[in-house]
């Protein structure tokens, strides 16, 4: 994959704005999400966060199985507010 | 690791981190800050972003208004590499009764005293504000257009790197889980990583601040509780200031990507470190801010979580050095607004450890709880 290959779609982040980011010393998960927003998107993470895992175990010394994966929060796929506030005429 | 420093800093939140670089900035060397997670990964992290001036107490007031002035020049000041995403759309305080005006009125007048450019508004003139708003109820508000936004990560690892630069050692993943004091003098702090020698600490430790201060044989009035939040899909810019109300108890900003960051305070909420998300946060949440803002029933949640609130029986921190052990620093229980006050408090705090005079004369001691001289911040949700 070349440096312009797009990781995170929701965001827009390129692979080389997440190379960069490891060699700053970004070598989990957690602060890569926080530092470039990556995974937090409307796809919560489900294309990029595997991405980044496999790109940190190759730049660095880590094993895929020594990556935490952020914490998984609700809700898994975007809710329109109205339907959750119970509105009958946004189903 | 160091086996000895000048001092430790329990907590790399905002808090911790700002201590730490305006310590290092006035030449202290050999400064240490533990986080046992990652840097911002508790409160600070999960905070609502937003920066508010508009308070009901003298002391939240001014640190919030020279707060302010130090995000307004962050990027410069800390030479950051990331943006800070500072947006200042204002804040639209909302009152929902006579009494509740009344007390904006009286607040105005407070903010007006410490230079915050707040002004009291009509119905009509909180709908120019906010086309959008449903006014149903609603008696009047507040506004001040220099409140706003800024990022909770960036300003925290901006404070970070500025502080590397001048020496000041992070570790993380690195808890601290003992204080060892001796005839009412600090000694040593105890990781799971090893120990380091010190005689000054710093309890900056967030929602942990009860536990880090029992490490050292020191009570404190602070507890903590979940508060939630949600976040949606990004949407082109269509509101610009937070909309916030106490008593209809709601916050809710779009933030500089375009998302809509909201939450409010469970009155039931029990003493806890539980940052679990609950599904009637979410539903409550919906109704609550669908009834006030009716666009919002087109755009979907992406997201919710929570953090911990560190709670004081007044609402405003305890910025204090214990009478019964020298050399312990507390930095806590800000109740909700660490974040916005954090620049503010770094400065205080540095003064405060190395014995300097205080820019800004603060009432905020621990003994305040004991005496009774509480002046309650009345603006919280």
């Amino acid at each position: 994959m070349d440096d312009n290959t797009i990781v995170c779609r929701c965001e827009d982040i390129t692979l080389k704005e997440l190379r960069d980011l490891i060699k700053e010393g970004y070598t989990t998960l957690d602060e890569i999400k926080r530092a470039l927003r990556l995974g937090m998107g409307p796809c919560q993470g489900n294309i990029c966060l595997d991405i980044a895992a496999r790109e940190i175990c190759k730049m660095t010394d880590k094993t895929m199985e020594e990556i935490k994966m952020p914490r998984k929060r609700p809700p898994v796929l975007g809710i329109k507010m109205g339907e959750l506030a119970g509105d009958q005429d946004e189903k | 690791m160091k086996s000895k420093a000048e001092i430790v800093i329990i907590g790399g939140g905002v808090i911790g981190a700002s201590i730490a670089y305006n310590l290092a900035d006035k030449g202290m060397k050999d400064i240490v800050v533990l986080e046992q997670n990652y840097i911002a990964s508790g409160s600070t992290g999960s905070c609502g972003a937003g920066i508010r001036q508009q308070w009901g107490t003298k002391m939240n007031c001014l640190l919030s208004r020279k707060s302010m002035e130090i995000f307004e020049n962050m990027n410069e000041i800390l030479d950051t590499k990331r943006d800070i995403e500072l947006k200042q759309g204002g804040y639209l305080l909302l009152a929902f009764s006579k009494k509740e005006l009344d007390q904006f009125k009286e607040n105005v007048k407070l903010q007006h005293r410490y230079g915050i450019p707040s002004e009291l508004l009509t119905v009509k003139e909180a709908k120019e504000i906010v086309p959008q708003l449903n006014t149903e109820g609603i008696t009047g508000a507040t506004y001040c257009p220099t409140d706003g936004h800024a990022n909770p990560f960036r300003v925290t690892q901006a404070y970070v790197e500025a502080a590397q630069r001048k020496g000041v050692e992070f570790y993380t993943y690195t808890k601290a889980e003992d204080i060892i004091t001796e005839k009412g003098k600090i000694k040593k702090v105890i990781t799971d990583q090893g120990e380091i020698q010190t005689n000054k600490v710093v309890n900056a430790a967030g929602g942990f601040s009860k536990e880090v201060s029992q490490m050292a044989g020191i009570e404190i009035p602070t507890k903590s509780e979940r508060h939630e939040i949600l976040v949606t899909e990004q949407v082109n810019p269509i509101l610009k200031p937070m909309v916030m109300s106490f008593s209809y108890n709601i916050y809710c900003q779009q933030t500089p990507d375009g998302s809509f960051v909201m939450g409010y305070g469970d009155p039931d909420e029990p003493e806890s470190h539980n940052i679990k998300s609950s599904w009637q946060f979410l539903e409550e949440m919906s109704k609550k801010a669908t009834h006030l803002l009716p666009f919002l029933k087109k755009i979907r949640v992406i997201r919710q979580w929570a953090g911990l609130y560190n709670i004081t029986p007044d609402a405003q921190p305890i910025l204090d050095e214990a009478t019964d052990l020298e050399g312990f620093f507390m930095a806590v229980g800000f109740s909700g607004h660490g974040f916005m006050i954090a620049p503010m408090t770094g400065i205080l705090m540095s003064e405060m450890i190395l014995g300097e005079e205080l820019s800004i004369d603060i009432e905020l001691d621990l003994e305040r709880f004991e005496n009774d001289r509480l002046i309650l911040e009345p603006s919280v949700v």
